[in-house]
């Protein structure tokens, strides 16, 4: 901040001044500068819907600014797409990944940059090529397969490879991270720093503020669309990032941590009882009971099979062994709308391509669930307009009109909808797949407490998250998976964090051993 | 002003009424209205009266399409439910008696919703894609009808029949009242009831759709189902014209026009939110530029290049990227893409 703008230019990679984006009644964003130097791991922080991603696109010649200008390099630019970026040297890997799903791993990592031989595409080499890309975020994966088929963290560290593939001068990453374990996080980052040494600057969003103080050399600071300001990390404690990004200070979490030793009566009836459910080639038989009022975490590594358990619980993957039973009586749950019809709500995990209607608006997408069960006959109006505010206020929706269409709203605004979606239709049991995911601190602090205290009151919650911290503090008791099997269940109230990634690494493989 | 060229209907509406506006100029007669025995006579008369067949198939198309489908087979069902009905009434040898008609027109109308529903079952229960699924009754069709027809081109004589294409009610031709009786039906069905929203839902999304809870299986295959019986009740109105069932002209080429009507009206082919007013104004649009043609004269050997060449003129008009890119050559300001922020229109 104290550097004069003369300083701030000299030797910076990237100048962006004054930008401003105006959207049909929302600006995005209000005079904002942003500069990146050569050398430097740049982190770019900021509420959901500061401006973030509008920056960036801004910044690829996605969207056109209304005023301000961007020079890369020392040139003043105006770029009319990200062709045109790529070719001054910025490599993007956008939030939402847009890949093409149904070419192979490797035609995705090349695309564009195929090697020939002789004018034709040698695929043999473009293959090895991407391999090697693949490698360097210890990716170990056999490159023609079609894209669609991994999962979301896979088809993430692909578009990230792809960005690398390039030999960018500028690499942007739009919360690269928020599909990745712990491992694939510290790939990313080995990679970035090797990156960074090479005069490279990483422009980096992400919502988890231990990556930014562990990879990031400078921050800069969004708010409602306004620049907050360009602190360097060293001067920065968490808590003064976190007041400056929310502009006020974050309620305790602590409140919270009581949640996990809640007392849960289990005497009685499980609202659901999973008696060795599973489907060949997705998920063993597995056995899980979710009591009335209790949270059941499910921990595991990326691909354990978190998400397939969800699946068979929700009906949305149909068991071919054991049986599922709720409140005692065993039912049929080959389709969601099974599960929707006993009270089973799923949150699924890919918030774009299973959660959003993005050509609808928020008061149509968060009435969806409950449309969906009564078919034909419309919610009423009034109906419809009391649950829609209701629920933009409770969980802080913004923009707050419900006429918006969703595709226009921040990631994790759009991810609150989807909550909204599920709360609306008052199930027994809630199943959330990551539904933090790309949430930023304030919201993710909200939508634990209304997880614990709807949990409270009696609804039964699954609660799926990579951050186990997240996991421990919620659930009164964790499932934990290991390569598609249930490998235990503990009691959150006897472990901690170091516990819980002991227990995934390690148990029941001593027998092995 | 600024609202109101915003709205989605806005184009398609500039379009037709340029259209309209080029007629009367190069033939001041194009707008007349005359006034017979008190029915209404005259080249806009005209188009509310050739238009039903199309604006029945395209609102059936309007729905497939918004399911992300596509119906190739509209205009060999036209020509199997006029060859169903015609070959009834013939057969049966009392041309005029009203049991027979409705017997006709009765099986006429089972026949089409019976194409599909064996549409919709090859898409949403067995998962061939729309356009392959719909292909083979495009082919199938046609054969079908030339054997109910036992291979002639089927005529009667029957007055009640002939009055569904050419009568006049209170001054109107009786074809534009189930033009507006169809659109009124499609509409209370699709936007009074959440049909409407469901179907844009599975058009937009179909995982996440049924991850919601929507029952897209039946949706999709109401879809098909709506547009045969449409397309039926269109190859009726189509015999009753011209008195025949004729198994090679009935219908042909109307699935292009339909399709063409409601990407005119401003719904997308990729499929979800539909627009049945719009595709109201693109029916009229094409029954209009049809008509011009006829009037100008335009040798038939190049109907076909003429009429793309207007519609690709009428598709970049209604183009924001096109008009943004006129727009920056001719140096003015240029607008930011306004993608629709907000809906402005749900109802139809
Ligand atoms: N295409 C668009 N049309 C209209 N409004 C938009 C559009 N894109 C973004 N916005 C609005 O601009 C604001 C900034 O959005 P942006 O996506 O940049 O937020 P973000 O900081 O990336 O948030 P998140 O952390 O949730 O990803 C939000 O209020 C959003 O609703
Ligand atoms: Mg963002």
């Amino acid at each position: 901040m104290s550097l004069t703008d003369e300083e701030m230019t000299s030797d910076a990679l990237v100048a962006m001044r004054g930008i401003t984006i105006q959207f049909p009644g929302v600006k995005a964003l209000d005079d904002v500068d942003l500069t990146l130097r050569g050398g430097e791991i740049h982190a770019l922080m900021g509420e959901n819907g500061a401006g973030k991603s509008t920056l960036i696109k801004a910044l690829t010649g996605e969207y056109a600014v209304d005023a301000g200008s961007i020079a890369v390099a020392g040139e003043q630019r105006v770029f009319h797409g990200t062709a045109d970026a790529q070719q001054a040297g910025v490599s993007t890997v956008y939030q939402e990944v847009n890949l093409c799903a149904n070419l192979s791993v490797g035609e995705n990592v090349m695309l564009g940059h195929e090697v020939r031989r002789a004018g034709r595409i040698d695929w043999r080499a473009t293959h090895r090529a991407a391999v090697g890309h693949l490698q360097n975020l210890g990716l170990r994966l056999d490159t023609r397969t079609a894209l669609g088929s991994h999962s979301i963290a896979v088809q993430q560290l692909v578009a990230i490879s792809r960005a690398m593939v390039t030999e960018a001068k500028v690499l942007v990453l739009d919360e690269p991270t928020s599909s990745l374990d712990r491992g694939e996080v510290q790939q990313l980052f080995a990679v970035m720093r090797d990156l960074r040494s090479r005069g490279v600057a990483v422009l980096f969003v992400t919502h988890f503020l231990d990556q930014v103080f562990e990879i990031s050399d400078r921050c800069t600071v969004l708010r409602n669309g306004r620049l907050v300001g360009d602190y360097p990390i060293d001067e920065l404690s968490p808590g003064r990032l976190v007041s400056l990004m929310l502009g006020r200070e974050l309620e305790d979490l602590a409140a919270l941590s009581g949640a996990s030793d809640r007392p849960v009566d289990r005497s009685g009836t499980p609202v659901v009882r999973m008696k060795g459910a599973g489907r060949k080639g997705l998920i063993e038989p597995a056995d899980v009971d979710v009591y009335p009022g209790e949270v059941v975490g499910i921990a595991g590594l990326l691909g354990s099979g978190r998400t397939e358990l969800a699946r068979v619980l929700a009906g949305a993957e149909h068991a071919d062994s054991g049986q599922i039973e709720v409140a005692g009586k065993a039912v049929r749950l080959n389709t969601p709308r099974h599960g929707i019809d006993h009270g089973i709500a799923y949150s699924p995990e890919d918030r774009r391509a299973e959660g959003i209607l993005g050509d609808l608006t928020v008061a149509e997408n968060i009435v969806l669930g409950i449309q969906a069960r009564r078919g034909w006959r419309k919610v009423r109006r009034s109906e419809q307009d009391a649950l829609v505010s209701e629920y933009i206020a409770a969980l802080g929706i913004r923009p707050a009109n419900p006429h918006v269409l969703i595709r226009n709203l921040s990631g994790g605004n759009q991810q609150k909808v989807l909550l909204a979606r599920w709360l609306a239709t008052a199930p027994a049991l809630l199943i959330l797949d990551e539904p933090t995911r790309g949430i930023d601190v304030g919201a993710k602090a909200d939508i634990q407490s209304k997880v614990a205290e709807l949990s409270e009151q009696g609804l039964s919650v699954v609660f799926i998250s990579s951050e186990l911290e997240e996991v421990l503090r919620l659930s009164q008791r964790i499932v934990v998976m290991r390569e598609h099997r249930k490998i235990g269940e503990l009691a959150s109230s006897e472990t901690d964090v170091d516990g819980l990634i002991d227990f995934i690494a390690h148990e029941g493989r001593e027998g092995a051993a | 002003m600024n609202a109101v060229m915003k709205h989605r209907l806005f184009w398609p509406v500039v379009v037709l009424l340029a259209l309209i506006l080029v007629n009367t100029l190069s033939r001041p007669s194009f707008v007349s209205i005359t006034v017979q025995d008190g029915r209404l006579y005259g080249s806009l008369i005209d188009i509310l009266r050739n238009s039903a067949p199309l604006m029945l198939v395209a609102l059936g198309m309007t729905l497939v399409i918004a399911t992300r489908g596509i119906d190739l087979s509209v205009g060999a069902v036209m020509a199997v439910s006029g060859a169903v009905a015609l070959q009834i009434i013939q057969d049966s040898g009392d041309a005029a008696n009203p049991s027979v008609l409705a017997v006709a027109i009765g099986a006429g109308l089972l026949a089409g919703l019976a194409c599909g529903l064996w549409n919709g079952f090859l898409i949403a229960v067995l998962g061939i894609q729309p356009i392959i699924a719909t292909l083979v009754l495009m082919l199938a069709g046609r054969g079908i009808a030339l054997l109910i027809t036992r291979g002639f081109i089927t005529t009667i004589n029957s007055d009640p029949y002939k009055f569904m294409a050419q009568g006049y009610v209170v001054g109107l031709p009786f074809a534009f009242y189930v033009s507006l009786a169809a659109i009124a039906i499609v509409a209370v069905i699709e936007r009074r009831t959440a049909l409407g929203v469901l179907t844009e839902a599975v058009g937009i999304n179909p995982e996440a759709s049924r991850l919601a809870g929507v029952r897209a299986r039946g949706i999709i295959w109401g879809a098909y189902a709506a547009s045969g019986l449409l397309a039926g009740f269109a190859g009726l109105l189509y015999s009753s014209n011209i008195m025949a069932a004729d198994a090679n002209a009935a219908g042909l080429y109307i699935e292009l026009d339909a399709i063409l009507a409601v990407v005119l009206g401003g719904t997308s082919l990729a499929g979800g939110t539909f627009s049945l007013a719009g595709t109201v104004v693109g029916v009229f649009t094409i029954q209009t530029l049809k008509s011009t043609i006829t009037f100008l004269g335009v040798p038939p050997a190049v109907t076909p290049v003429f009429m793309a060449a207007v519609v690709v003129l009428v598709v970049l008009i209604q183009s924001s990227r096109f008009r943004r890119w006129v727009g920056r050559l001719g140096g003015r300001l240029s607008v930011r893409s306004a993608q629709p922020v907000e809906r402005t229109e749900v109802a139809s």
